[in-house]
């Protein structure tokens, strides 16, 4: 049984539920033991970043700091929380001036950042602790025949630098793990590409029209269902389809679905344990074709 | 007061967190030909936002909407062949356009957010109820008292609560 501190964030627990559920109930079926941390603060990601580097920096060191205390690896299944956590805990690891001078911020909530700790998206825990052989061996309900457009969202890969999960431009990994479980990544036109979604709110327009491209891409190719990571991918794919019926005219009905949900559905567990209707668009036709 | 020369905007952005690397640029545009968002619309193109700021245009930078039109996708960063931090050059914008008054509705209800739950996306009775219909854990609070503290260490609530005035 490997432990970690479960690091959930803000959009999980408080809007995504069913992202929370699937992969508590997976990665448990998996022999991963999770610990809720206490006292965890928001992440610092890309809004807090643009409005204080250094404040981001001393709230990401202060939520490894609890990890720390609790001589625990970190465990995030946001891939947004994966990206703050991961680069501040590298950068303060390497450069001293600076840790010193996070540290000297944190002293006032009597903590100091050692840097003893692992920040792990929970791709990486399938990758490493659990490994491929033994994944398929727990595949009771193999996906077969479902078409997957993969879609890892930038915070996995990029800076690849600091992040060092996979190759950012030729990833493997989430392809891997998708068709582990008996499905099909399918190839589409600028996978990679980001969602759009942190222009939301400043710029929706340009938001919708990234996001748009996105689903029709994924639409052209025949996808059965976008599987993503990152929970502001979700929303800006899910509910996005439906602000682009609006603005567009245009109707996809691309069932959006992370990849939590589906290894839970192949690991045995009954769609109705899953929070399936926090989805705007409707995930019944992917329950049909696995059947 | 002697006027500002062009190049003390660039040394000022290369003294911050996140821009060390701005004057490593050599105007390749590999970083807007990287860039979903410059594909998209006309209002953004890194490239441009890095010539105005090593011109000197400290205004059109800091006062304008492109530099607030960044996904931080980092595709650009990943690719620059000079190693510029191009993502983290527009976030020490930001922090530089932010502490000099312009700052965006959203960002305003982002700061709001955190200095008031700890949580960009505040709990609500809703999803509690959910939750716990779903056998869920109930969500372990932030600890609110100990991040006031960090933000007030860092000024952040008076960088984000103060108006005009440069620094």
């Amino acid at each position: 049984m490997t432990g970690y501190a479960l690091f959930l964030g803000c959009t999980i627990p408080a809007r995504q539920p069913h992202y929370e559920l699937a992969a508590r109930k997976a990665l448990t079926k998996l022999g991963i033991e999770l610990v809720d941390m206490e006292g965890a603060t928001c992440c610092a990601p890309p809004p807090i970043q643009s409005i204080d580097l250094e404040t981001s920096l001393a709230l990401a060191a202060y939520n490894i700091c609890l990890a720390e205390e609790a001589d625990l690896n970190i465990l995030t299944l946001c891939t947004g929380c994966f990206e703050s956590l991961t680069i501040a805990n590298r950068i303060l690891k390497g450069k001293r001036e600076l840790r010193e001078k996070i540290n000297k911020i944190l002293s006032n909530v009597g903590k100091e950042f050692k840097g003893t700790k692992e920040v792990r998206h929970y791709l990486q825990v399938l990758m490493d602790d659990v490994g491929v052989n033994r994944l398929k061996q727990n595949v009771v309900k193999p996906l077969n025949g479902l078409k997957v457009a993969a879609f890892p969202g930038c915070h996995l890969l990029r800076p690849s630098e600091l992040l060092r999960l996979d190759d950012p431009e030729r990833p493997r990994i989430f392809d891997m793990l998708i068709e582990t479980v008996g499905a099909k990544s399918i190839p589409y036109k600028n996978k990679l590409r980001c969602c759009g979604g942190l222009l939301r709110g400043y710029a929706d327009d340009v938001a919708l029209a990234i996001a748009r491209d996105k689903i029709a891409n994924a639409y052209n190719a025949g996808a059965d269902c976008i599987s993503t990571l990152c929970p502001f991918c979700f929303l800006t794919l899910d509910l996005g389809q439906m602000l682009i019926k609006t603005a567009y005219k245009e109707e996809y009905n691309m069932p959006i679905i992370h990849y939590a949900e589906l290894l839970s559905l192949s690991l045995g567990v009954a769609p109705k344990e899953l929070a399936l209707d926090f989805h705007k668009m409707k995930v019944d036709k992917v329950l049909e074709k696995i059947g | 007061m002697t006027e500002e020369k062009p190049l003390d905007f660039a040394r000022e952005i290369t003294g911050r967190l996140g821009g060390e690397t701005i004057t490593r640029c050599y105007q390749c545009g590999t970083c807007a030909s990287a860039c979903p968002v410059t594909k998209t619309t006309e209002r953004y193109n890194p490239r441009q936002v890095i010539r105005l700021a090593l011109l000197g245009q400290r205004n059109d930078v800091l006062k304008g909407d492109a530099i607030w039109l960044c996904a931080s996708c980092y595709n650009c960063q990943e690719r620059c062949p000079q190693k510029v931090e191009v993502a983290d050059v527009i976030y020490a914008l930001r922090n530089m356009a932010i502490r000099g008054g312009n700052i965006p509705a959203i960002y305003t209800e982002f700061a709001a957010a955190l200095m008031n739950e700890g949580r960009l996306a505040p709990m609500s009775k809703f999803l509690e109820k959910k939750r716990a219909e779903y056998g869920l854990p109930p969500l372990k609070p932030a600890n609110t008292e100990a991040l006031k503290k960090i933000l007030a260490a860092t000024g952040f609530d008076k960088i984000m609560f103060r108006k005009e005035g440069a620094t």
